[in-house]
C-alpha cells in the first residue's frame, strides 16, 4: 500500500480555483454569503474546516500563518491547525498579530489593530444569522434577497421586552455594507466594533454549511440596534491579572473549589507583549510558556 | 499562579501516543490483520465503503483498524481521502438486471422468474449467542449446485411490463450527472442529488426515518417489491478509444419498494417506487434508503409534505454522519471566550431581577 501525495496546503489546485472563486464573489458582494463545494477536511466538521479550506486557498509561499482559538495561540485546536499547514504547505508560523500576513481565529479578533495586507479567516459553525429564526435555508435566502431582516429586528426587540437587554452576548448580528445582515460567527460581541472599517480583509469559511462569506477592508460593519437601546460592548471590569490591560477582553478562570476567579486576557499575543513591555497586573508571575510553537 | 489552561503541543503529541498504545491494546495478543477485517467483519467494511462513497475493501479495513472499529470515524477517514481523489469522469449506468446474483428475494410474488434465492442471510437465525464461535470453529463448507443460467429480471420491470407501475423516471442521458461532493447542494434538489445524498446517509438515521414512515409518519404502503445482492460491472466510456472500457466488478446490494398507487382522471392508476442501493451487502441501509427515497417523492407525487421524512431539506441536511459527528463533538472544543459573555449578561440580567424584587419589597414595606 503505497501512502497518498498532497498538495501544497493539502488542497488539490481545482479545488481551491473553486475556492478563490466563492472568494472573489463574497468579497464583490460584502456579506452575502457564497455557497461553495466544500470539501471533506482531514479534520472534523466543526472544526474550522471552513476557515482551513479558505486559509489553504489563499496560502501562498511566502505567507506567514498566525492561528487563534479563543484568542490564544496555545489552545490545543489552533496548534493542530497551525500544525497542519506547517506540514502540508511549509508555510512560516508566527503567534504574532502584527507580523502575521494570514491569521486564521475562531471566536475572536486579535486585540492589536489590523493592518492593511493582512487578511482575517474566521471559522464559522451556522453563517446564516436568520437560522434560528428560520430553519429553512430556501426561506433565509429569500429573506435576504428581500433583505427582510424585520424577524432579526423583533427578536432584538423581544429581548428588550423580557430581559430589558438584548440577550445576545456573542455571534451578535452585524448589517455589512448596509446590505447584508451577517452572522460575526461567535466571537463575543465586545469584538463587533473592530469588524467595522478594518484595514485588513476578513473572510469568512464555513465547511459544514457551505457558506464563504467576506468583508473587504474598510467596510462599514454596524451592529445592529435600536436607537433607545443603543449596542454596547461587554468586558469583565477588571484589569487583567497578567499584563493589567483595562481594553482587552477576559477571560475568567477558576482557580480553586472555593470559587476564586481571576482575570486575564483572552488573548495571549496581545497580553504577552504587554508584559514584555513592562506592564505588570495585580497577579503577574512568569507565564505558562510552552517551550515553542509549531 | 496562573492555570494551565492551555493544551500544548506536547500533551497533544502525548494523547496521540496513547490512542496508538491502546490502538493495539494487548501486545501478548497477535495484531488484527486487513485481510481479517475485510474477510471477517465483511459487512463493517461494507458500510464504510458505502457511507466513505469509495469501493475499496482494503482502505475501508484500513480505516476500521485505525479508527479502533469505530464506524463513524473509519467513513470520515475514507471520505477525507476521498475527497483528495482527482475525478476522471462518471461510469456507464450500471446494469442491475445483468446482475450476478448471490442473494435475490421478492415480497411481494411467492415465485419470480429466476427464482427466490436466499444466500448468506441472518434472516431466519435465531440469535442465540453461539459459544462454538469463540474459538477455533470450523464452519461446513457451503452447499452447491450448478449455477442457474436463467435470466433474473428486475420484479419492477414485470411489473413495469403491464404498467401497474410507473415508469422509473428517465435522466437525459448525455445530462451531467450531479455530485453533490462537487458542487454546493441548494434546495428544491433533484433525484440524482437526494439519492446521491441518501447512499451516503448514515444507516442508522435512514433507518429511523424509514420506520417512522412505516409508523405513519409520512405513510407510503410499501411492499419490497425485490432485493437483490451480488455483482455488477462497472464500465468507463473512454473518449481516446470510443467504447465502454470495463472497468471491474463491483458488490452492491439493491431493494426496488413498491408502493401506494397513485392515478388521477386522466392517469391510470398504478404502483409508484422507491429505490435504494448500497456497495456490498448492506440490505438494512438499501431498504432503509428506498423508504426514505418514496418519502422525499411527495412533491414530485403531488402529496402533501407532513412528516419529517417527506421533508428534503431535513433529511438531507441532517443524513451526513461525518457532518454530524463533526459539529456534535466540536461541543468539546473550548468555547470559554462565548461562555465568558453569556456569564457576563446572565449575572446582569440576575443583578436587574434581584434590584427589581428589592424594590418591589421596599415598596411593600412602605405601604405597610
Amino acid at each position: 500500500m503505497t501512502g497518498p501525495a498532497y498538495n501544497f496546503a493539502y488542497l488539490d489546485e481545482q479545488t481551491k480555483r473553486m475556492i478563490r472563486r466563492a472568494i472573489l464573489k463574497a468579497i464583490a458582494i460584502p456579506g452575502y454569503q457564497v455557497p461553495f463545494a466544500s470539501r471533506e477536511m482531514p479534520m472534523p466538521y466543526g472544526w474550522g474546516t471552513g476557515g482551513v479550506q479558505v486559509t489553504a486557498a489563499i496560502l501562498g509561499p511566502d505567507d506567514r500563518l498566525k492561528v487563534i482559538d479563543q484568542g490564544s495561540d496555545d489552545t490545543t485546536n489552533a496548534i493542530s491547525i497551525r500544525k497542519f499547514f506547517a506540514k502540508t504547505a511549509g508555510v512560516a508560523t508566527t503567534t504574532s498579530t502584527v507580523e502575521a500576513t494570514v491569521i486564521q481565529t475562531r471566536h475572536r479578533i486579535p486585540e492589536t489593530r489590523l493592518h492593511s495586507g493582512q487578511v482575517l479567516v474566521y471559522q464559522v459553525p451556522i453563517p446564516e444569522p436568520l437560522r434560528f429564526l428560520e430553519p429553512r435555508e430556501t426561506e433565509t435566502r429569500r429573506m435576504h434577497a428581500l433583505a427582510e431582516y424585520g424577524l432579526m429586528h423583533v427578536k432584538l426587540y423581544e429581548d428588550i421586552a423580557r430581559f430589558g437587554h438584548i440577550a445576545t452576548s456573542y455571534a451578535y448580528p452585524v448589517k455589512v455594507n448596509a446590505r447584508y445582515v451577517m452572522d460575526p460567527s461567535p466571537t463575543p460581541k465586545f469584538d463587533n466594533p473592530k469588524m467595522d472599517n478594518c484595514p485588513a480583509l476578513q473572510l469568512f469559511g464555513a465547511g459544514r454549511e457551505k457558506r464563504i462569506y467576506a468583508i473587504p477592508p474598510h467596510t462599514r460593519v454596524v451592529s445592529l440596534d435600536f436607537e433607545d437601546h443603543p449596542f454596547t460592548r461587554y468586558r469583565f471590569d477588571a484589569p487583567c491579572a497578567l499584563c493589567g490591560a483595562e481594553d482587552a477582553y477576559l477571560d475568567e478562570i477558576v482557580t480553586d473549589d472555593a470559587g476564586s476567579r481571576m482575570f486575564v486576557c483572552s488573548d495571549t499575543d496581545y497580553c504577552e507583549g504587554r508584559q514584555a513591555a513592562g506592564h505588570r497586573g495585580g497577579q503577574s508571575a512568569a507565564p505558562y510558556k510552552e517551550s515553542a510553537h509549531g | 499562579m496562573y492555570v494551565a489552561v492551555k493544551g500544548g503541543e506536547r500533551a497533544i503529541e502525548n494523547a496521540h501516543r496513547l490512542l496508538a498504545h491502546e490502538r493495539r491494546g494487548d501486545r501478548d495478543v497477535p495484531e488484527v490483520s486487513l485481510d481479517q477485517i475485510s474477510g471477517q467483519l465483511g459487512l463493517a467494511v461494507d458500510r464504510v465503503m458505502g457511507e466513505g462513497s469509495l469501493y475499496d475493501r482494503e482502505l475501508a479495513a484500513l480505516a476500521i483498524k485505525q479508527a479502533r472499529g469505530d464506524l463513524i470515524e473509519a467513513i470520515f477517514l475514507v471520505r477525507a481521502f476521498r475527497a483528495t481523489l482527482p475525478r476522471f469522469g462518471a461510469t456507464e449506468p450500471v446494469d442491475t438486471g445483468t446482475m450476478r446474483v448471490r442473494r435475490r428475494v421478492s415480497s411481494t410474488f411467492k415465485d419470480v422468474p429466476g427464482g427466490q434465492i436466499l444466500g448468506p442471510t441472518f434472516d431466519y437465525t435465531h440469535r442465540l449467542l453461539d459459544p462454538q464461535l469463540a474459538d477455533g470453529f470450523v464452519p461446513e463448507r457451503p452447499a452447491t449446485a450448478e449455477a442457474s443460467t436463467a435470466p433474473t429480471p428486475r420484479v419492477t420491470d414485470i411489473l413495469g411490463r403491464d404498467g401497474l407501475i410507473e415508469p422509473s423516471p428517465q435522466q437525459d442521458a448525455d445530462a451531467p450527472v450531479g455530485d453533490l461532493t462537487r458542487e454546493p447542494l441548494s434546495f428544491p434538489a433533484d433525484r440524482d442529488l437526494r439519492l446521491q445524498n441518501l447512499a451516503r446517509a448514515d444507516e442508522g438515521f435512514l433507518l429511523a426515518m424509514g420506520y417512522s414512515t412505516q409508523r405513519g409518519y409520512g405513510r407510503n404502503h410499501p411492499f419490497a417489491g425485490e432485493i437483490r445482492f451480488g455483482e455488477v460491472e462497472v464500465e468507463f466510456f473512454a473518449e481516446d478509444v470510443g467504447f465502454a472500457v470495463p472497468l471491474g466488478a463491483i458488490a452492491l446490494t439493491e431493494c426496488q419498494m413498491v408502493n401506494q398507487f397513485k392515478g388521477s382522471a386522466t392517469e391510470a392508476p398504478c404502483f409508484t417506487r422507491g429505490y435504494g442501493i448500497a456497495f456490498g451487502q448492506s440490505e438494512r441501509k438499501a431498504m432503509s434508503m428506498a423508504l426514505v427515497d418514496r418519502a422525499l417523492r411527495a412533491r414530485e407525487l403531488g402529496e402533501e409534505v407532513l412528516a419529517p421524512a417527506q421533508d428534503e431539506e431535513f433529511v438531507m441536511s441532517h443524513s451526513d454522519n461525518v457532518q454530524a459527528t463533526g459539529f456534535v463533538e466540536h461541543l468539546k472544543l473550548p468555547h470559554y471566550v462565548d461562555f465568558q459573555s453569556e456569564l457576563g449578561l446572565l449575572r446582569k440580567l440576575r443583578r436587574d431581577f434581584a434590584e427589581a424584587a428589592n424594590e418591589s419589597e421596599n415598596l411593600q414595606e412602605a405601604a405597610e
